[in-house]
C-alpha cells in the first residue's frame, strides 16, 4: 500500500523551498548590485555588514511573529501586537526617565519588569475577549489595536519622550561575543518559545485546537485555557520587541513604535508556512519569513528605491512569494510548461485527501 | 439495457496520495439506465475513484469517456456542467444557507444578474416534491436532520441535466423509511434513463436496488458482475479478498446468554434530561456490561450519548460513578472519571484531519496528563505501535496525516485514542457506521473483548441485528425519549426492538 513517491520532488514541494529561494535570491541581487554587500568587518571588536545589520533589525519582527505563530495556530490573530510593543516601550522608558541615574542597571531592570507586567496583563485581556466571551479575534484585539495606540500616547503625554540609558540602549545596539545583543535575544526568545512548545505537549494541542476545536474539546483539551495562553505569550513577545524598537532610538514615540509590525508579523508567519487557518505552524519557517521581509526592506534602501515607491516594491515581492508557494498557482504553472502523462488539474488543494 | 453503450468509460485509472497507492489502473463502465453499485472495503479506492471522476481528484493516469468524449474534469463544477452530478456520503452543504439556496447554489436563476428568488424558491419547492419531501424551502438548511438535508443533497444533484448521477454511500445516515423513498426515486430517474453509480456498505441494499456491481479490493479492479450472478456471499469474497470465517465467528459470539452485570453500577443516571433534546431518562451501566442503545435516525441516542459524556449539558438529573453524586459538565470532567466517547461524526468531531496518526492516538491521554507533562516519546512509539497493531490500522504507518486514512480506518484511530486512556466507560456512537464489512466486524470484535476484559460500553447504533449481537441491555430510544430498557435474552430479536420503536410502550423494565 505505502507507496512514497518523494523522490526529487521532496526538495521543490517542501513548504519553505520557495522562501529560501526567494531570500537567497534577494542576497544574491543586492550582492551584484553592491559587490561588497555579503562582507562582514570586525570594526572595534564588532562585527559589522549588511548580513548583520538584517539579522539585528529583523530581530524585533521575529519576536513579534513567533508570538503570532502561536496565536495564528489555533485559528485566531492578534491585531494589538504593534500597540503592545509601543505601550510597553513607552512605560519602560517613562520609568527610567523619572530616575535619577538613568544609567542605573537595577531601574533599566525594574523598568523591563514594568513594561513586561503590563502587557502580560493586557495579553491576558485579549485572551480573554476571545477565550473567555468568546468574541472573534480579530474584532477582540482590533480593540487593542486601536485603543493601545491611545494607551501609549497618554503614557508618553503625547510627546516623544526620550532617555539617556546605556543598559536600555543596549538592547537594541549593544553588542555580546562580537555580535548585536539583539540577535541573541531573538535567538533566546525563539529558543524558548521552541522549547515551550515542542519539549512540552503545548505545540501538538495548539496544532490540535486549531487543527479541529470542536474534536480537540471531546478528546478532553481545554481549548479556553490554551486559546488564553497564546494571547499572552504573544504580548510577552511583543513586549520584548517593543523595548527593542525603543531601545534602537533611545526614545519612545508612542504613534510610530511598532507602527504596522502586526501586519509584517502576519505575513512572516504566513509565509513560514502556517495556515491562517490554524492547525500546523513551523516557528523555523516564522522566522525565515521574518528574514526574508527584513531582507527585503534593506533591499529596498540599499538599492535607492526611491520612498513614494518602496512600498509597492515591498508588495510586488511579497505577492510573488505568496503565489509561488500556493499549490495551485505552482500546478497552473507547471502544467503549461511540462505537460503531465494524464489530465493534470489542481484548481484547488483538497484539503483532505480520503482515498474511498 | 445491456446492448446499449456505456454511457461513461473510465480506463486503466490510477492515482496515488503520499504514502497510499489509493487507485491502480481500475477500469469502469457505466450503462445508461442502470443502478450500478461500486462495491469494496474501506481504502479500496471507491471514493478516490468517485472524485477522480468527478473531478476533485485529476488522475495520475489513465482515461475517462463521457458520452463517447474523452474529458478530464479540472473541478466538480465543470464535471456537473458535462452532465456528472454527486451526492457525497458526507452532506456537502452550507447548513447557514436556506434549503432552496443549497439546491441553486451557483446557478441560481438569474435575470439581469439579479437573483430572482421566488422563481428559485418555486423550482425548490417542486424539485423536493418530485421526492415526496414537504419541507419550508426558506428554513436554513441546518434546522433540519442529516436525512433531510441528504434529501435536499441529491435534489440540488437532480436538478441539473445529468447523465451520470453519483451517490456515495447516500444512505448511510438514512432510516429505513428514508431509504424505501430515495430508492423509489432512484428506480424512477433510472427508468429516465439515468445512470446511478451507488456506494453503499448495506449489502441488502445493493441486491435490493443495483443492476450491476464492480468490486475494487486495495485500489485494484476484482470484476463487473450482474447482480443476479453474484450471490452476496461471493461478494462480500470478492470484497474481503479471503474466506469468510470472520463473518461466521460473529453469529457465535451473540451476547445472548451472557451473564447481565451484576453488583454496583459503575454508572447510574436518574433523571437525566436536557430541555429540547431529550427527555428524562434513567441508565445503569455496570462493569463489563455493553448497552446498545437502538432507535431511529433522530430519537435521541446521540443526544442521550453527549449527554453522559458531558459533550452537552444536562438540565435536570443526577449522575453518580461508581455510587459517588457528580455533574458530567464537560468532557474534562467525564474523562476525569474514565469515560471515553467517539462521535458519530468523526470528521467534525472526532479526527484532526492534518494531525498524524500518532498524534490523534495520544491526544486524550496527553489531554488528560495536561500540556505540561507531555508523554514521552518512547511510550508514544510503544502505543501506537501496540494499537496499530492490535486493531489492523492501514497504512501501518503512525507519521501520515490521519486525514489520509480511510473512513474506517479513522474510526479505528479514535478506537485507539481511548483506548489507550484505559477508561472504564466507552462510549460509541455508530462506531461502525460508513465502514466496511471487514472492519466492522474487528470493531465488533474489539467490543466485545472489552467488555470481557471489564470495560463497560455504550453502544449507539442504526443497526439493530448489531445492537443484539452485542449487548446485554438494550435501552429503546423513540422521539426523544427512552421509551424501553430490555435484557437481551433470547426471547428479544429485531422484531421485538422495532415493534417496541413502532409502539413506543416498554415491554418489561430491566430492574435498576
Amino acid at each position: 500500500m505505502s507507496n512514497r513517491t518523494a523522490g526529487y520532488r521532496g526538495l521543490t514541494t517542501h513548504r519553505l523551498f520557495w522562501p529560501v529561494v526567494v531570500l537567497v535570491g534577494m542576497l544574491a541581487a543586492n550582492t551584484v548590485y553592491r559587490p561588497g554587500f555579503l562582507s562582514v568587518q570586525m570594526r572595534d571588536g564588532h562585527l559589522y555588514g549588511s548580513l548583520i545589520d538584517i539579522l539585528r533589525l529583523s530581530a524585533p519582527l521575529i519576536l513579534v511573529a513567533l508570538g503570532m505563530t502561536l496565536v495564528i495556530a489555533t485559528g485566531g490573530i492578534d491585531l494589538s501586537v504593534g500597540s503592545l510593543c509601543a505601550i510597553s516601550g513607552a512605560i519602560a522608558c517613562l520609568h527610567i526617565s523619572q530616575q535619577p541615574d538613568q544609567n542605573s542597571l537595577g531601574a533599566v531592570l525594574t523598568a523591563l519588569a514594568l513594561g513586561l507586567g503590563v502587557a502580560l496583563v493586557l495579553g491576558a485581556w485579549n485572551g480573554v475577549l476571545v477565550a473567555v466571551i468568546g468574541i472573534q479575534p480579530i474584532i477582540a484585539t482590533l480593540i487593542l489595536m486601536v485603543a493601545g495606540r491611545g494607551l501609549a500616547q497618554l503614557i508618553t503625554e503625547g510627546q516623544i519622550l526620550t532617555i539617556n540609558s546605556d543598559p536600555y540602549k543596549a538592547i537594541g545596539v549593544g553588542h555580546l561575543l562580537t555580535l548585536p545583543l539583539a540577535i541573541f535575544l531573538a535567538l533566546a526568545a525563539a529558543l524558548l518559545v521552541a522549547a515551550v512548545t515542542r519539549r512540552t505537549a503545548l505545540g501538538l494541542i495548539i496544532e490540535s485546537v486549531g487543527g479541529n476545536a470542536q474534536a480537540s474539546r471531546l478528546a478532553g483539551i481545554r481549548s479556553a485555557r490554551i486559546t488564553f495562553l497564546v494571547y499572552v505569550i504573544s504580548a510577552a513577545c511583543a513586549a520584548v520587541a517593543g523595548f527593542m524598537m525603543t531601545a534602537n532610538v533611545s526614545s519612545a514615540d508612542g504613534n510610530a513604535a511598532g507602527l504596522w509590525v502586526e501586519l509584517d508579523a502576519i505575513l512572516a508567519v504566513v509565509i513560514g508556512g502556517t495556515s491562517l487557518a490554524g492547525g500546523r505552524f513551523s516557528l523555523g519557517g516564522t522566522i525565515l519569513g521574518a528574514l526574508l521581509i527584513q531582507t527585503l526592506t534593506t533591499t529596498v534602501y540599499a538599492m535607492n528605491i526611491s520612498p513614494q515607491t518602496s512600498l509597492l516594491f515591498k508588495a510586488v515581492v511579497v505577492i510573488a512569494v505568496c503565489l509561488i508557494q500556493a499549490p495551485g498557482f505552482r500546478a497552473r504553472f507547471t502544467r503549461r510548461r511540462a505537460p503531465a502523462a494524464g489530465p493534470t488539474s489542481v484548481t484547488e488543494q483538497p484539503k483532505e485527501q480520503v482515498p474511498a | 439495457m445491456t446492448g446499449s453503450h456505456p454511457v461513461l468509460t473510465m480506463t486503466g485509472i490510477s492515482k496515488s496520495f503520499p504514502g497510499v497507492r489509493a487507485l491502480d489502473g481500475v477500469d469502469f463502465r457505466l450503462l445508461p439506465g442502470e443502478v450500478h453499485a461500486l462495491m469494496g472495503e474501506n481504502g479500496a479506492g471507491k471514493s478516490t475513484l468517485i472524485k477522480v471522476l468527478t473531478g476533485v481528484y485529476s488522475a495520475d493516469h489513465g482515461t475517462v469517456t463521457l458520452g463517447g468524449e474523452a474529458v478530464s474534469f479540472t473541478g466538480p463544477m465543470q464535471a456537473t456542467a458535462a452532465g456528472v452530478s454527486t451526492v457525497y456520503q458526507e452532506v456537502n452543504l452550507c447548513t447557514n444557507l436556506s434549503v432552496a439556496e443549497n439546491i441553486f447554489i451557483g446557478r441560481e436563476p438569474r435575470r439581469l444578474g439579479a437573483v430572482r428568488w421566488a422563481e428559485m424558491r418555486r423550482r425548490a419547492r417542486s424539485l423536493l416534491a418530485r421526492l415526496d419531501l414537504d419541507i419550508d424551502v426558506n428554513a436554513q438548511l441546518g434546522s433540519y436532520s442529516l436525512a433531510v438535508q441528504q434529501m435536499v443533497a441529491i435534489a440540488r444533484a437532480i436538478d441539473i441535466e445529468a447523465r451520470v448521477l453519483v451517490l456515495d454511500e447516500p444512505t448511510s445516515s438514512l432510516d429505513a423509511v428514508e431509504v424505501a423513498q430515495l430508492f423509489r426515486v432512484m428506480r424512477q430517474l433510472r427508468d429516465d434513463g439515468l445512470a446511478i453509480l451507488f456506494v453503499t456498505h448495506f449489502l441488502d441494499q445493493v441486491y435490493e436496488i443495483a443492476d450491476r456491481i464492480t468490486v475494487l479490493r486495495n485500489g485494484q479492479l476484482v470484476g463487473e458482475y450482474p447482480t443476479s450472478q453474484l450471490p452476496q456471499l461471493g461478494l462480500v469474497e470478492k470484497m474481503i479478498g479471503k474466506e469468510l470465517r470472520v463473518l461466521e465467528r460473529l453469529d457465535e459470539q451473540s451476547r445472548h446468554d451472557a451473564a447481565p452485570a451484576e453488583g454496583a453500577p459503575l454508572l447510574d443516571v436518574r433523571e437525566l434530561g436536557r430541555r429540547s433534546a431529550v427527555a428524562r431518562f434513567d441508565l445503569t451501566i455496570h462493569e463489563g456490561e455493553v448497552v446498545g442503545l437502538a432507535g431511529l435516525l433522530g430519537s435521541g441516542r446521540t443526544e442521550v450519548a453527549r449527554l453522559l459524556f458531558g459533550a452537552d449539558r444536562a438540565d435536570h438529573g443526577t449522575v453518580r460513578v461508581h455510587g459517588t453524586p457528580t455533574t458530567l459538565r464537560t468532557p474534562v470532567t467525564a474523562i476525569g472519571h474514565g469515560i471515553g466517547f467517539c462521535s458519530e461524526n468523526r470528521r467534525a468531531e472526532g479526527i484532526v484531519a492534518e494531525l498524524s496518526v500518532r498524534e490523534n492516538i495520544i491526544l486524550a491521554l496527553q489531554a488528560a496528563r495536561g500540556w505540561l507533562r507531555p508523554v514521552p516519546r518512547r511510550r508514544q512509539d510503544e502505543l501506537v505501535e501496540r494499537y496499530v497493531r492490535a486493531l489492523s490500522i492501514r497504512p501501518a504507518d503512525p507519521d501520515i496525516p490521519v486525514g489520509n486514512l480511510s473512513g474506517g480506518n479513522q474510526q479505528k484511530v479514535l478506537l485507539a485514542r481511548w483506548l489507550i486512556t484505559e477508561p472504564r466507560l466507552l462510549i460509541l456512537d455508530e462506531p461502525t457506521r460508513g465502514i466496511d464489512i471487514g472492519a466492522k466486524t474487528e470493531i465488533q470484535r474489539l467490543v466485545a473483548q472489552l467488555s470481557d476484559g471489564g470495560m463497560a460500553v455504550l453502544f449507539v447504533s442504526a443497526e439493530l441485528e448489531e445492537v443484539l449481537r452485542l449487548s446485554h441491555t438494550i435501552a429503546v430510544m423513540r422521539d426523544l425519549e427512552m421509551v424501553a430498557r430490555l435484557t437481551n435474552d433470547p426471547s428479544v430479536d429485531a422484531d421485538r426492538i422495532m415493534q417496541t420503536i413502532a409502539a413506543g410502550t416498554g415491554h418489561e423494565e430491566v430492574p435498576s
